[in-house]
């Protein structure tokens, strides 16, 4: 059984907002029917100030995808469209109080259907950016496209690398053997055997191997946590950098990101960030685990 | 015999699992404690122990209608049984590269299948028809030398339709190839006398029992070419290696013994049940529909697909209910795909998403199937309300041009 919020269950059960608006001016219909997940938004908008009235939800889809169809249209009831645009699948996420790692994809689904909906209000075509790829990591919903794409485009050789560049294979490690697979097709194309023991390049950097000075190094984490400080400012949270310790980049969350129950997720996606535009691996810690270790 | 623990829940997953008997329970625990010895020692502590492994197997055997007591080879569950079977064929006959089973076959053999396909062995799936039966001309013309083995289950667990195994090992013995069956849903539920047919191998599995997890069988037919998947000791003849689960094994010989005295209330009580729960739901429920072959499947099982709703949402609302059921909806898996047993049967994304398997055992009650009897419509027509497919009177026309999302 999954592990659900209080909140999730409390949406599951009590659904808000359940059923069409009557006279909807705005509709949004998404999901993938092979993965068992549909939804139909539908809006009322105010034409002149652009204000959602109304917003009522149709699904066909599991507990958290219920959840998260109620709790989108909460969040978005009294907001302007472009208000509305700015809301993130982790938003939702947030107001139930999380959703297990597998089920994230209910919160994207949320998302894209206000996309959709708006679109349609609009007159424009809404196109999704939807891998269609079998499933690899399960851990942190990776699939097949989705790594054999950057493992092409960055001229990846190791498990190693794919994880740290679309995390697939970071957590349980169950799928190690799948990337594995991956990895030797890939490099098979290109002519190159997969080596299982080959050490990750030290610098699979955009910059073709150079190592980074340490002044230049620092600046670029710099750089990199500036750029994400502005999402974290519109939450009321935010960021700042303590200390470079080798691999491990210490920081400290402040604001709302205090206890919040997504702040490690914050750090992933932070982490995540610094490792694209630096080009290596970094942990990104809390600033309080470098006084533990100290 | 002794009632169930009190519980307010209602259990209807018992092909998932099932209750350990209390009778096995009682059986087991002297050998947690007094009967502590390796049954492989010479000195009384092992012997006695010994002793009673050896009855195990004879209440094996008994139920499984073995010729001898040592076709019956203790493993650590059905899938250990599985791979055991199928690797052991193919490393005994090394120039035959071919495997032939089924596509609704349960992962123990499908994903070892799909590996095997990776070091270059040839896979035959066999596809089965919109009630889940097979081709038997399909499975005759792939007979040949080159085929190590088949493996074909004889229940699926999530309809409970049954393949003609018998029947099927009889055409693999005289075309002279090795036959299998996992017949973890099967045993205990059916009558098996393997003395009386060609079958070569069989697992089971005792958690699916009502003996505990972590105790499995291969019965593997008197001079049967094998290979050991276990190397290191003697035991089980040298067959499996490792120190035997002595508790486990004499809960297992206790529960195959019960699971005998038992054999007609399947047929009777708990077929009786089965088919009163689902006359109950198909009379109050619209659009839905039983899957799987309804006149030749276990008598436990009954596999409703409730159209246009997902099963996830079902079991969450059953569950809130205290009734326990399973779905082959993907969300309830973790595979994020549907069961690949609805969709090898045809059954539209629509309705294979809200397939709930019902599976009963002889502890159920007929006040408990009432019970779901008027637990489900309620919460079909909740769900229904919710659905975009769904309109107040009935499905809308033309569901999927009614509703025909992005991505989809």
């Amino acid at each position: 059984m999954w592990d659900y919020s209080e909140k999730v269950q409390e949406h599951f059960f009590n659904p808000r907002n359940a059923g069409a608006v009557a006279d909807a001016n705005a509709t949004g219909d998404v999901g993938s029917l092979s993965c068992g997940d549909a939804l139909r938004l539908t809006l009322k908008v105010d034409p002149q100030s652009e204000v959602i009235l109304d917003a009522g939800f149709q699904t066909f889809g599991c507990g958290s995808a219920i959840a998260s169809s109620s709790a989108l249209t909460e969040i978005i009831k009294g907001m302007t469209l472009n208000e509305a645009l700015e809301v993130t699948n982790q938003d939702i996420a947030d107001y139930l109080d999380g959703l297990p790692a597998e089920k994230m994809h209910c919160s994207v689904m949320g998302r894209e259907a206000l996309q959709a909906a708006i679109a349609n209000y609009r007159g424009e075509e809404w196109k999704d950016d939807h891998e269609e790829g079998a499933l690899v990591c399960k851990c942190f919903a990776v699939d097949a496209v989705l790594i054999e794409n950057t493992i092409r485009s960055n001229g990846l050789s190791t498990v190693e690398e794919v994880a740290n560049y679309t995390k697939a294979g970071g957590g349980c490690s169950a799928c190690h053997e799948g990337v594995e697979a991956i990895l030797s097709r890939v490099l098979a194309e290109q002519g190159k055997a997969f080596d299982p023991y080959a050490k990750a390049p030290e610098a699979a950097s955009p910059e073709g191997g150079r190592k980074l000075g340490n002044l230049e190094r620092i600046r670029r984490i710099e750089r990199s946590i500036e750029a994400i400080r502005p999402n974290l400012q519109r939450d009321h949270g935010d960021v700042e950098l303590i200390d470079i310790d080798g691999k491990n980049v210490y920081v400290n969350m402040t604001g709302a990101c205090v206890g919040c129950q997504m702040a490690s997720t914050t750090l992933d996606g932070i982490q995540q960030r610094i490792v694209e535009d630096l080009g290596e691996f970094v942990r990104v810690l809390p600033a309080k685990a470098m006084r533990k270790s100290a | 015999m002794t009632t169930p623990p009190d519980t307010q829940g209602i259990y209807l997953d018992n092909n998932a699992t099932t209750m350990v008997a209390p009778e096995v329970v009682e059986a087991m625990l002297p050998f947690f404690t007094e009967q502590f010895g390796n049954a492989s020692s010479i000195h009384a502590y092992g012997n006695r122990v010994g002793h009673a492994i050896k009855q195990a197997r004879q209440q094996v055997q008994a139920l499984l209608g073995a010729a001898q007591d040592s076709e019956i080879v203790f493993t650590s569950c059905g899938t250990e049984s599985d791979s055991t079977a199928i690797l052991s064929a193919l490393k005994a006959q090394p120039e035959r590269k071919e495997i032939i089973t089924t596509v609704v076959e349960h992962p123990a053999i499908l994903a070892l299948c799909q590996h095997l396909e990776t070091e270059g062995y040839k896979v035959h799936y066999l596809p089965v028809d919109g009630k889940g039966r097979l081709d038997i001309q399909q499975y005759m013309d792939l007979l040949s030398d080159r085929v190590a083995i088949v493996s074909v289950m004889w229940a699926n667990n999530e309809s409970g339709t049954l393949f003609p195994v018998q029947e099927m090992a009889e055409l693999a013995k005289s075309a002279g190839v090795l036959f299998h069956t996992d017949a973890v849903q099967a045993v205990g539920k059916l009558p098996i006398d393997l003395k009386d047919t060609a079958i070569d191998m069989l697992s089971l599995s005792g958690h699916k029992l009502h003996a505990p997890k972590g105790i499995g069988v291969l019965y593997l037919r008197r001079n049967t070419r094998f290979r050991p998947l276990l190397r290191g000791g003697h035991q089980e003849r040298g067959r499996r290696a490792g120190t035997e689960n002595s508790a486990s094994i004499v809960g297992l010989g206790k529960a195959c013994e019960m699971a005998m005295e038992h054999m007609d209330d399947e047929k009777t009580t708990v077929r009786a049940m089965r088919d009163r729960l689902e006359r109950g739901i198909l009379a109050a429920v619209p659009n839905c529909f039983v899957t799987g072959d309804p006149t030749n499947r276990l008598p436990n099982t009954s596999n409703i697909a409730f159209e246009y709703i997902e099963g996830e949402a079902i079991l969450l609302l059953l569950n809130k209910l205290g009734i326990a059921a399973s779905s082959g909806s993907a969300c309830t898996s973790g595979s994020l795909e549907p069961s690949h047993v609805m969709r090898a049967m045809g059954i539209p994304f629509t309705a294979a998403h809200g397939t709930t398997r019902f599976s009963l055992s002889r502890y159920n009650r007929m006040e408990e199937i009432d019970r779901v009897i008027e637990a489900v419509p309620p919460i079909v027509a909740k769900l229904r309300k919710l659905s975009p497919y769904w309109s107040d009177t009935g499905p809308v026309s033309d569901p999927a041009a009614a509703f025909a999302p992005a991505y989809a």
